[in-house]
């Protein structure tokens, strides 16, 4: 990980004077689908300062006269230069910038949040728990755990789709499955067209996951209520709270603290979050409409 | 004495009292225009006491009070010639540091590029005359929240508002000490006191003293720079009796509170967040947000996009927000906070709780703004004392 990751945005490019919520300018190198509703695209720094992020970290990315939204990084960190944003269409920011063509601005606030704890995780078995849209998130800490293979043991990504014309990052998925030191296993809720692959919620394989639950460290992201049976089907198998991590969402308006729209019980998921072992914040978790 | 020996003049040390005539507040109400501040003190308007720039202390509510109650603010006659009879009216100064809309920045757009336009207008120098305690208190919580004086704490994720911030830095406060407490006030219960304490943030505070035809105040020095207004200002020096009179009329008013939080209201809440009494205050709030609108520390803001017609220029705008509109919390797929009682429960808690954890003091400084412009009469003291009298039922 490099050194810059650390930065919770007291880079130069935050100055006293601009203050936190003047968004830098970006360029769209390249942007292109990935689902229907789903586009990725990869941003440059027009202002000469560094782009970087840690795994499970966001940015705020500003379209010119529609606003702004939260998107975490999907990339990969050690590419430093670059950063990557996978989308799913939900609204009026996320519509306008699936219109982006490449060469165009788009501002950018970040890297915002607390990352994903590769390094609790030395010498465990990794297991990764997606569903839809939160194997973005989480793409960027399965990057970092490839880079450093030997320090792990098994790693186990289990992913989770509606369909299979929902499968976020297919290709790839089976790139990875091809892999001999990865155990990879897909699903979908409701097969369609030709699927012949397995049909069930994720969390049903995580009862027959290749890992070892009492030397585990778990990472989940995906809707609340998948992430809460994921956390129930770990439990199950021997893996406690400490060891699981989860990243949350709120509505974000300015991602420093300021707008107090993502507060969680005492979190400002923004700030001390997205990720949060789950044991920290498991009463929070619990309470409906918190 | 001429102008150039009083630039020498020292400042008068923190702690000094000195005694002045209503004449002497209108010398120095003169004296900050003079050196540039804008003024704002409280003032009549709309049948209430608000915050507002004045320019003489004739603009001040002489010789009104207030009279407050769940539900209900109403302007009635007070002591003959007093300037400081009322209590605190629906704003405060939060409105000066953290305005209901400011811009944040603007952008012009050329061939699918953009250039964003920082703000340029340079931060005014507000003057508060009139603040009082809870008030103070109000800002040194809104200190923590917007980042004033925390810029080393940035590694630690947090942030600093420049606009705040720069508002905040020239900005300075002159207290009142309340010579009364009303139906509503409860800032004992809360740690605080009618009367300001040094450490407080103020830079001159006032006390008003009316006795029989007697009206003078005194002034005592909180900081170096209110020491060095005041020691522009001709005065006298405080009597005993005026100091013994202060000490009577802080008694007086603290012995006057309308309200009491109950104590251990943090680790009450907290254990208590599926307490059937969240069901019962959303029976009665009509989630209007008046209480987070009229509240001294609530800081929720929205951040609006504000096109022209063109479509080529844009403004990103903050204004104030509320946790008690159903789009606060909203996210795709709908709100999080789906009923009142959980919008209730986030403000309540919030203040009263959660604020400890997030910034290590209580969100309430028991100004009693929520209860008097609560338009049904919800009361937090009485919302807390219900959750924790069931609780010692339980028990």
């Amino acid at each position: 990980m490099t050194k810059q990751s650390s930065c919770k945005g007291n880079c130069r490019c935050y100055t006293a004077e601009t203050g936190p919520m003047v968004p830098r300018p970006f360029k769209v190198v390249e942007i292109w689908k990935e689902l229907a509703d789903t586009f990725s695209m990869r941003l440059e720094p027009l202002d000469g300062c560094p782009a970087f992020f840690a795994p499970g970290q966001f940015n705020m990315l500003y379209v010119f006269g529609v606003g702004e939204v939260p998107i975490s990084v999907s990339g990969d960190a050690a590419q430093s230069g670059e950063i990557l944003h996978t989308t799913r269409i939900v609204g009026n920011v996320t519509k306008a910038m699936s219109a982006f063509k490449p060469g165009m601005t788009v501002g950018l606030r970040g890297p915002f949040g607390t990352r994903w704890p590769l390094d609790v995780a030395d010498g465990k078995d990794l297991v990764f728990v997606a569903g839809g849209i939160g194997l973005a998130p989480l793409r960027p800490a399965i990057y970092q755990a490839f880079a450093d293979r030997h320090r792990y043991g098994n790693i186990v990504i289990l992913v989770g789709a509606r369909t299979p014309e929902d499968m976020l990052y297919a290709k790839e998925l089976a790139r990875w499955k091809s892999r001999f030191d990865l155990d990879v296993q897909v699903t979908v809720d409701h097969a369609t067209g030709n699927w012949q692959g397995r049909v069930g919620f994720v969390t049903k394989l995580i009862a027959s996951g290749g890992f070892d639950p009492k030397n585990t460290v778990a990472y989940t992201c995906g809707p609340e209520i998948m992430m809460r049976t994921t956390i129930k089907a770990l439990n199950d198998r021997g893996v406690t709270n400490d060891h699981i991590y989860v990243s949350m969402e709120r509505s974000m308006k300015c991602a420093v603290g300021f707008c107090g729209h993502c507060q969680w019980g005492p979190e400002f998921i923004c700030r001390d979050g997205p990720v949060y072992r789950f044991d920290q914040i498991a009463k929070s978790f619990n309470i409906e409409e918190l | 004495m001429t102008q150039s020996q009083k630039s020498v003049q020292q400042a008068l040390p923190e702690g000094t009292v000195v005694r002045v005539g209503p004449d002497g507040l209108e010398a120095l109400v003169a004296l900050l225009k003079q050196v540039g501040y804008t003024t704002i003190g409280p003032t009549v308007k709309d049948d209430a006491v608000v915050y507002q720039e004045i320019n003489t202390t004739k603009d001040f509510p002489i010789g009104w009070a207030d009279d407050q109650d769940g539900g209900t603010y109403r302007l009635v006659q007070g002591t003959k010639g007093a300037f400081f009879d009322y209590l605190v009216g629906p704003t405060s100064p939060k409105r000066y540091f953290f305005p209901p809309q400011n811009k944040l920045w603007g952008a012009s757009k050329e061939q699918g590029h953009f250039e964003v336009e920082k703000p340029a207008e340079e931060a005014p120098s507000y003057a508060f005359i009139g603040v009082r305690s809870c008030e103070l208190r109000a800002i040194i919580v809104q200190d923590r929240v917007f980042g004033f004086a925390r810029e080393d704490q940035h590694d630690k994720g947090i942030f600093s508002d420049p606009y705040y911030v720069e508002r905040r830095k020239k900005s300075l406060i002159i207290a009142v000490n309340c010579r009364r407490a009303g139906k509503t006030c409860f800032c004992v219960s809360m740690g605080g006191d009618p009367h300001v304490r040094h450490g407080e943030g103020f830079d001159l505070a006032l006390t008003e003293i009316m006795e029989g035809s007697q009206h003078h105040f005194l002034i005592e020095v909180g900081s170096e720079r209110g020491g060095l207004i005041l020691a522009l200002l001709p005065f006298e020096a405080a009597k005993d009796q005026d100091l013994v009179a202060r000490k009577t009329q802080a008694e007086k008013a603290r012995g006057q509170m309308g309200r009491t939080m109950v104590a251990d209201v943090n680790p009450l809440l907290k254990n208590n967040l599926t307490h059937s009494r969240w069901e019962d205050v959303a029976s009665r709030c009509l989630s209007c947000a008046n209480c987070t609108m009229v509240c001294p520390t609530c800081f929720c803001s929205n951040v609006e996009e504000r096109t022209d017609l063109t479509g080529d220029h844009t403004e990103r705008w903050r204004t104030w927000d509320s946790c008690f509109s159903i789009d606060y919390s909203y996210i795709h797929g709908g709100p999080i906070r789906k009923e009142t009682k959980s919008r209730y429960r986030q403000w309540m808690t919030h203040k009263l709780s959660s604020w400890w954890d997030q910034f290590g003091l209580s969100g309430c400084v028991g100004c009693g703004r929520c209860i008097t412009w609560c338009p049904v009469g919800i009361d937090i003291t009485q919302e807390a004392a219900a959750i924790k009298k069931s609780e010692e039922c339980q028990t």
